[in-house]
C-alpha cells in the first residue's frame, strides 16, 4: 500500500488528522458535555461502549450492506462471558474481555455460517430469530447459566480462582471490577473504555481503507456480480459479520466491566433494534456516524427521560402563566416517558430528509461552508468518514 | 505504522500529552470537594430520585408511584393538606422541607429493566447529585437499584417489591423495605385458606420466573404444606409471557384442585383470565370445587382482569377503603389531587418518602448511616398500617396485612377487592435470620 494514499478515501494524512481529531474529542468528553448536562461517568461510558458496539455493527451493515437484525445476542453473550470471568477467575477486567470476545467470536461463527447463506430480509430474520433464541434460552433453560430474569451478579463468595491464589481474594465485601488495582467505576471506567474505543475505530478505520474492506464495498455494491467473475464472497461476509459479532461482544464485557450485572434483556430484539437506529440516525457506511448516532439515542434515553414537570416549568417560567401551562402540557408529550416519541419523530426527519444520517447534515453543512467560502480546503475530515 | 510517522514532530507530541493530560485531570477538579458524605447538599435545597417504571409490564404501577412522591413532595413543603403528616405519630417534620430545605425532586425511567433502572439511578446519583434513590415495582429491579445505592452510598428506600429477598439473601445497610414480602403473604393467607378450602387440598403453581417469583412460590408452598395441603406441581413460566394457555392446560389434567397463580401486573391480568375462560372454576377435582389463588393482588391488576377476579382469595400491603384516619387522609388528598383512590404501590411510595424526610429530621443530617440508624428499630403509628416497626436487623417494617377477596358486586370501578381479614403483626413476623431470609446488611456507606 502506497504511503499516502490509501486504498478508498481520504489520504493517511488526513485519516491520521481526523483520528487525532477523534481521540481527542472523545477524551474531553467530560469537559465539553457537562455543557449539555451529559458531564457524568454513567453516561460518559454509555456513549463510548454503545459507539463500539455501533461501530462494529457498521462493519456489517455499513460495509456488505448485511442488516443484522441479532446483534444484541451477541452484546449479551459478551456480559455474561465478562461476569463468569469475574466470578471465576479474577475482577481484573482484561481476562473478561478477551473472554467475551472469544465467546462472542465463536457464537457469530456458528450463525453467520447458517445465516449467511441467505440474503436481505431472509437474512435479517435468520438473525433475529437466532437473537431471539438466546433471548428466551437465558431466560428459560439456561437460567443456572444466566441466572433468568434476576440476573447474574458477583457476589463476595465467588470462586475467583486466580485472586485465590494471589491470596488475595476477600469474601467479606462486594467485589469492584478493576484493572490492576484501579476500579473500572467512575471516570476511570470511562476513559478505560473511551481507549477502547478509539482503538476499536482505529482497527474499524483501517479495515475499511483496505483490500478486505473494498471487498466488502463490492459485496454491497453487487454481490451477484462479484460471484459470476468467479468470487466467493461467502468468507468475506462471514469474517465481516464475525468481526462485527466480536466488537458487539467487547461491548458486551464494557457494560459488564463497568457494572458487574448482566441480564438477559440485554439480547432482547429491541437492543438489536437499537443498535440498527444508531447506526441509521448517525449515517451507514461512514466511520464516525454510528457513535454520532449511538452518543444521540443515549443521550435522549437518558437526559429527555429524567425531564418532568417540574423542569418544564422552570424551563417555560418566562412565559405568562396561560401560555406556560399551555407550553408545558405540549412539550411533556415529548419528554418523560415520551422520550420514546421524540426519538421517533427525530429518526423520521432524519430518514427523510437526510437519508444519509447525521453525517450527510455535516457534509451538507460543509459543502456549503465551502461554497460560501470559496476556497478549495479539503476538509477531507467530514469527507472521507 | 508508517502512518503515524508523519508529520509529528517530538514538540508537537509533548504539546498534545500535556493537553491531553490537563483534559484528564479536569473533571476531578469538579467533583472533588469538602463533603462529609456523598452529594452533601450545600445548598437551600435537597434533591430526590424518583426511579419507577414508565415503560414495561409495571408501567401502570409506576405511574401512580409517580403521583404519590409527587404529592409527598408537596406535604414535606408544606403544600397542600398535608395527607398523613397529620396523623403520623412522628412530628418531626414541620411542613418547610426536610431539615429547612426545599425538597426538589428528580425522575427516571427503570423500563423494568435492570440496566436501564440502574443507569437511570447512576444519572440521579452522578448527574443530579441525589441524596436517596426511591422506586421499584420488580423485585428484581429493585435488588438490582440497592446494590447500586450501597455501592454508591446513598439511602434505597424501596417501593413495591414483594420478594423474600430485597430484605433477605440481597438485603444492605443502605436499603430499606416498607413493603410486605411473599412470606408474610403466605403466613397471612393460609388461615384464610384453611378456613375457606380445608386440609386436604391439592395445589398447582404457576410462577413468574424470577426472585420474586421463586420466593414467593417458596413461602407459600411451605405455608400450605404445613396446613396438609399437597404441592402437586410448580411449573416456571417467563415475565411477559402473554399467552399462559400451555401453560394452564396441564394444570386440567394434573390431579389439583388449586391453581396458585405466582403472577403480578400483566402476567396476573392474562393468566388468570385465560385460566378462567379454561373453564377451570367450573370444574369438580377430587369431588372439591377447583379454586385460583392470588398471593398477591393489586387494584390496578384487579381492574385489568374485571369479573374474573369475583371470589379470588390473595393478599395485599393496604387498600383504599380502610377506614383509619391515616389511610383517609391519605384517600382523599390523593383523591383531591388526581381524581381517583390511590393503589397499593403509590400508597407504599408515599409513606417512605415521608418516612425517610422524618428520619432525616430526626436525625440532623442526610448522611446515610446517621440516617440509617433514625429508621432503625424506628416505631410509628398513622401510616393506615397500625402500629408499624423498622426492624433493624434487615431493614423490614412489620404490620398488619391485609386478606382480600374479589368482591362479588362491585359499587364503582375503583371497589373491586373487599377486606376479608386484616392479619395482626404478630402473625406475619419471623425472625431475621429463617432460612429463606438469611443473609447479610453489611455496614453501612457514606460515599465520599
Amino acid at each position: 500500500m502506497a504511503p499516502t494514499v490509501s486504498a478508498i478515501g481520504g489520504s493517511a494524512r488526513t485519516d491520521f488528522i481526523f483520528m487525532m481529531l477523534f481521540a481527542a474529542a472523545v477524551l474531553t468528553a467530560p469537559f465539553w458535555a457537562s455543557f449539555i448536562g451529559a458531564g457524568y461517568p454513567d453516561l460518559l461510558q454509555k456513549w463510548a461502549i454503545y459507539g463500539l458496539f455501533a461501530i462494529g455493527f457498521n462493519i456489517l451493515f455499513g460495509l456488505t450492506g448485511y442488516l443484522s437484525f441479532g446483534h444484541a445476542a451477541f452484546l449479551g453473550i459478551g456480559s455474561y462471558a465478562a461476569v463468569w470471568s469475574f466470578k471465576l477467575l479474577t475482577m481484573n477486567v482484561l481476562p473478561a474481555i478477551a473472554f467475551a470476545i472469544l465467546f462472542s467470536a465463536l457464537f457469530a461463527l456458528a450463525i453467520g455460517y447458517i445465516s449467511l447463506r441467505r440474503t436481505g430480509i431472509y437474512f435479517s430474520i435468520l438473525t433475529l430469530a437466532f437473537a431471539q433464541m438466546s433471548y428466551n434460552l437465558a431466560y428459560s433453560v439456561l437460567t443456572p447459566i444466566t441466572n433468568g430474569e434476576t440476573g447474574l451478579k458477583v457476589i463476595p463468595t465467588d470462586p475467583r480462582i486466580l485472586e485465590e491464589l494471589a491470596g488475595v481474594r476477600n469474601t467479606a465485601v462486594a467485589p469492584t471490577t478493576s484493572l490492576f488495582g484501579v476500579e473500572m467505576t467512575g471516570y476511570p471506567g470511562f476513559y478505560f473504555c473511551a481507549v477502547i474505543l478509539i482503538i476499536g475505530f482505529f482497527i474499524a478505520m483501517k479495515i475499511a481503507r483496505s483490500p478486505f474492506g473494498t471487498m466488502l464495498k463490492a459485496i454491497k455494491s453487487n454481490q451477484t456480480r462479484m460471484n459470476y467473475t468467479g468470487f466467493n464472497t461467502r468468507p468475506y461476509t462471514l469474517a465481516a459479520f464475525v468481526i462485527s459479532g466480536m466488537y458487539a461482544g467487547m461491548a458486551g464485557a464494557l457494560l459488564a466491566s463497568t457494572d458487574p450485572l448482566a441480564g438477559a434483556e440485554r439480547m432482547q430484539w429491541t437492543a438489536s433494534g437499537e443498535v440498527v437506529l444508531m447506526t441509521i440516525l448517525g449515517g451507514a457506511g461512514t466511520l464516525l456516524g454510528p457513535v454520532l448516532g449511538a452518543a444521540v439515542i443515549k443521550y435522549f434515553e437518558n437526559i429527555f427521560s429524567a425531564f418532568n414537570e417540574q423542569v418544564l416549568n422552570a424551563m417555560f417560567s418566562f412565559l405568562p402563566e396561560v401560555l406556560k401551562e399551555g407550553a408545558v402540557a405540549v412539550a411533556g408529550l415529548f419528554v418523560g416517558e415520551g422520550w420514546h416519541l421524540t426519538l421517533g419523530v427525530v429518526f423520521m426527519l432524519i430518514v427523510i430528509f437526510l437519508p444519509g444520517g447525521i453525517m450527510e447534515g455535516i457534509r451538507r453543512v460543509h459543502k456549503l461552508f465551502k461554497r460560501s467560502d470559496g476556497s478549495s480546503r479539503s476538509g477531507a475530515a467530514a469527507e472521507s468518514a | 505504522m508508517t502512518v503515524f510517522n508523519k508529520g509529528v514532530s517530538r514538540r508537537s507530541l509533548m504539546k498534545g500529552g500535556v493537553a491531553l493530560t490537563a483534559g484528564l485531570a479536569a473533571p476531578h477538579f469538579f467533583t472533588k470537594g469538602a463533603y462529609a458524605y456523598l452529594n452533601e447538599p450545600k445548598g437551600g435545597s435537597v434533591t430526590l430520585g424518583f426511579n419507577v417504571p414508565q415503560s414495561g409490564a409495571y408501567a401502570d404501577e409506576g405511574a401512580d408511584e409517580l403521583r404519590a412522591y409527587q404529592l409527598a413532595v408537596k406535604h414535606i413543603n408544606g403544600e397542600g393538606d398535608g395527607g398523613m403528616l397529620n396523623t403520623f405519630t412522628s412530628k418531626a417534620l414541620k411542613g418547610n422541607g426536610i431539615l429547612g430545605k426545599k425538597v426538589e425532586y428528580v425522575t427516571g425511567d427503570t423500563q423494568t429493566k435492570s440496566d436501564a433502572a440502574r443507569a437511570s439511578a447512576k444519572r440521579m446519583i452522578e448527574k443530579d447529585g441525589v441524596v436517596m434513590v426511591t422506586g421499584g415495582s420488580s423485585s428484581g429491579v429493585a435488588i438490582a437499584v440497592q446494590s447500586l445505592c450501597q455501592e454508591a452510598g446513598i439511602i434505597f428506600m424501596a417501593g413495591l417489591t414483594h420478594s423474600n429477598d430485597t430484605t433477605g439473601k440481597d438485603r444492605r445497610a443502605n436499603g430499606f423495605r416498607h413493603f410486605f414480602n411473599a412470606y408474610q403473604s403466605g403466613a397471612a393467607l393460609a388461615p384464610v385458606l384453611e378456613a375457606n378450602y380445608g386440609k386436604d387440598r391439592k395445589a398447582y403453581h404457576l410462577t413468574a420466573d424470577y426472585t420474586w417469583g421463586w420466593t414467593q412460590e417458596e413461602s407459600i408452598a411451605n405455608a400450605t404444606e404445613a396446613l396438609g395441603w399437597q404441592t402437586v406441581n410448580k411449573v416456571r413460566t417467563p415475565l411477559g409471557a402473554g399467552d399462559f394457555s400451555q401453560y394452564i392446560t396441564p394444570v386440567l389434567n394434573s390431579g389439583a384442585d388449586v391453581l396458585i397463580l405466582n403472577h403480578y401486573g400483566k402476567d396476573m391480568v392474562n393468566s388468570l383470565t385465560q385460566a378462567v375462560q379454561f373453564g377451570l372454576r367450573d370444574k369438580q377435582v377430587n369431588g372439591k370445587d377447583f379454586v385460583i389463588v392470588v398471593p398477591l393482588y393489586s387494584r390496578l391488576m384487579a381492574q385489568g382482569a374485571g369479573e374474573n377476579v369475583k371470589g379470588i382469595f390473595g393478599s395485599t400491603n393496604w387498600h383504599w377503603s380502610l377506614s383509619d384516619e391515616g389511610s383517609q387522609a391519605f384517600v382523599k388528598s390523593f383523591g383531591a389531587e388526581y381524581g381517583f383512590p390511590p393503589s397499593q404501590a403509590a400508597h407504599t411510595c408515599y409513606v417512605q418518602t415521608l418516612l425517610y424526610a422524618d428520619a432525616a429530621e430526626r436525625a440532623g443530617t442526610f448522611a446515610p448511616c446517621d440516617l440509617g440508624k433514625a429508621l432503625e428499630g424506628f416505631e410509628f403509628d398513622g401510616m393506615g398500617n397500625g402500629p408499624t416497626l423498622y426492624r433493624a436487623d434487615d431493614h423490614q417494617c412489620f404490620k398488619k396485612v391485609l386478606v382480600v377477596k374479589g368482591k362479588e358486586n362491585p359499587s364503582s370501578q375503583f371497589d373491586l377487592l373487599e377486606v376479608v381479614q386484616e392479619v395482626p403483626r404478630e402473625q406475619v413476623t419471623y425472625d431475621a435470620n429463617i432460612p429463606q431470609f438469611a443473609g447479610s446488611l453489611g455496614s453501612c456507606n457514606n460515599g465520599a
